[in-house]
């Protein structure tokens, strides 16, 4: 576990140090720009408008982030040769493959919270007040980081086989297509004939992100069922530690040349 | 008995390439040899010899096509035996947006080492590889032979008992080199088994008790620099001086002149009487030395062996 925190930590001082988390003045701006175009356009939508962009925002940022950073976690290593003195020392393969996703993670989620503080900023300069629904906010922020967990993980397994772009096409891939699983399960067997069923039995492989949007609940301040924020964390991580696994026999294959 | 410090067998590499990978490029072959504990061994061979290959696959960075190869008596895919194992990496490179004492603060933390440990040894490598003024500055700022510095640093940081460099005088200035050369030396003194890639002979000749030849992924002589070179000789070398009456030397016209100095080499059995015509001339005698082939010499030797081998198979193949 050490030596998963050492490089977790590193990963996470690589993105403070190479101002990754700058993004975040992005997004203020953003924030601030709705919140006072929102105050003069829009009567008795505020909230709905500053939620539902505030976590759309969260949402592109945050995958933006987990895709380009995740694809080179291991590549970049390999290519700038970092790598070598760091696997000479007693550090296993799958401990480096954990450490760089821990790393993203934690990341994503220092990154994250500090951008849904932004979001709750901008709802109380709106409402001038904050409700207790409005926590539902928290429970769709959850949602976006779960989907991003799910998203670096992929990331990871492709930088560990392939190039750096093939990785961002392929997760840019899997991203488009786990947001229509549902519409894939729902094909009709008469128009497709036997791609029907090599459909629904792809949609169970991809991931379902379609599980994870709760935008429009959030926004309209429908609280979000228990039962499906246990579904979400429980997929999430059986997908992450399937997908990880993967990664990991790959990486324990491959020559570093 | 004590185990050897590397002990490889029939170490095979092979690379596929070309459409489908089809075609096999043969990096390393058969590479039998053993590394005593104690020991310096200097690996050489031009470039794109497998000298690196070798290495990589000790450090189990790359896997074999066959062959096995033991580490301090452990097998390469036992990740403990890095425990007792340092490693400077070919023109490493480290994480350019740490600073020095990070990266080798990073790295130790792989050994377990507590804190004020590690803050210790820390300082201490700094100083050691010269660097202890510029440990807060980060990589990106550093120069080639600062960050092979540090390389060396992180190699030794956890006090190994083996110690593998990978071209290490590489980038270096002459001043580098020798502070290379004098934590070589030192490791040595302190019972440490060093091997260490390098193409510049000279370096090899004067630190190692043994060398490694490989070229064309082939081990092709393994020995004492002494050795190898062979010292037996018959021939013999005067280096003298000589003012006024030149022309009265006959010898002169077999000699290299270098500003005043003259240099004859000649057959051991023709000493005596060159030396009595010298003498005759009144010419300074500077020194009288046996004639040793260099490393250099056999290592071009091996070289041009191989290529002449390979342009021969290479015709008989048209």
């Amino acid at each position: 576990m050490t030596h998963i925190g050492a490089i977790g930590l590193n990963t996470f001082r690589e993105a403070v140090r190479d101002r990754v988390l700058y993004n975040l003045v992005f997004f203020a701006l953003v924030m601030m720009g709705a919140a006072v175009l929102v105050g003069q356009i829009s009567i008795g939508i505020e909230e709905i408008v500053i939620v539902s962009l505030g976590l759309s925002a969260i949402s592109f940022i945050g995958l933006l982030m987990a895709v380009f950073i995740g694809v080179g976690l291991v590549s970049k290593e390999m290519d700038k040769r970092t790598i070598y003195a760091l696997l000479s020392k007693p550090v296993r393969r799958w401990e480096f493959l954990l450490g760089k996703f821990t790393g993203l993670i934690f990341t994503l989620v220092v990154n994250t919270a500090a951008m849904a503080a932004g979001l709750f900023a901008s709802l109380l300069y709106v409402k001038h007040h904050l409700e207790r629904t409005d926590a539902i906010v928290l429970v769709a922020v959850y949602f976006v980081l779960l989907k991003l967990a799910i998203i670096v993980s992929l990331a990871l397994l492709f930088s560990c086989s392939t190039s750096s772009l093939l990785s961002i096409l392929y997760c840019a891939g899997f991203y488009v297509a786990g947001s229509f699983v549902q519409q894939m399960r729902t094909l009709r067997a008469d128009l497709l004939g036997p791609f029907a069923g090599v459909m629904r039995w792809l949609s169970y492989l991809l991931p379902n992100f379609q599980n994870f949007s709760v935008t429009g609940l959030a926004a309209h301040g429908v609280p979000v069922p228990r039962t499906l924020i246990l579904q979400n964390t429980l997929y999430a991580a059986l997908y992450c530690a399937i997908v990880l696994a993967a990664a990991s026999m790959i990486l324990s294959r491959r020559n570093l040349k | 008995m004590t185990v050897p410090a590397i002990e490889t067998e029939k170490l095979t590499k092979e690379y596929p390439y070309g459409f489908l990978n089809l075609k096999k490029k043969i990096s390393l072959e058969n590479l039998t040899m053993q590394v005593d504990s104690g020991e310096v061994f200097g690996f050489l061979g031009p470039n794109g010899a497998g000298k690196s290959t070798t290495i990589k696959l000790l450090m189990g960075l790359i896997f074999p096509t066959s062959g096995t190869a033991r580490l301090l008596g452990k097998p390469t895919s036992n990740i403990e035996m890095h425990r007792d194992i340092g490693y400077l990496p070919e023109q490493p490179y480290f994480y350019d947006y740490l600073t020095a004492a990070e990266v080798l603060d990073y790295f130790a933390k792989f050994y377990d080492l507590p804190a004020a440990d590690r803050k210790d040894r820390v300082r201490r490598m700094l100083r050691k590889v010269g660097l202890e003024t510029a440990g807060d500055i980060q990589l990106r700022k550093y120069s080639k032979g600062m960050l092979q510095r540090v390389g060396l640093a992180q190699a030794i940081l956890h006090d190994p008992q083996l110690v593998i460099l990978d071209e290490p005088m590489s980038g270096l200035d002459p001043v580098g080199r020798r502070e290379v050369r004098d934590i070589i030396l030192e490791l040595k003194n302190a019972g440490k088994t060093i091997l260490f890639s390098t193409h510049i002979l000279s370096d090899a000749e004067m630190l190692c008790d043994r060398v490694g030849v490989i070229v064309s992924g082939r081990l092709q002589g393994v020995g004492a620099p002494g050795e190898l070179v062979g010292v037996q000789t018959h021939k013999m070398e005067i280096l003298f001086s000589l003012a006024g009456t030149q022309n009265t030397v006959r010898l002169l016209s077999h000699a290299t002149r270098t500003g005043d100095r003259y240099r004859l080499e000649l057959p051991e059995a023709e000493l005596y009487p060159a030396l009595d015509q010298l003498r005759d001339a009144s010419a300074k005698i500077l020194s009288v030395a046996q004639v040793k082939p260099s490393l250099e010499e056999y290592f071009m030797h091996l070289v041009s062996a191989d290529r002449a081998q390979a342009s021969a198979v290479e015709v008989s193949g048209k």
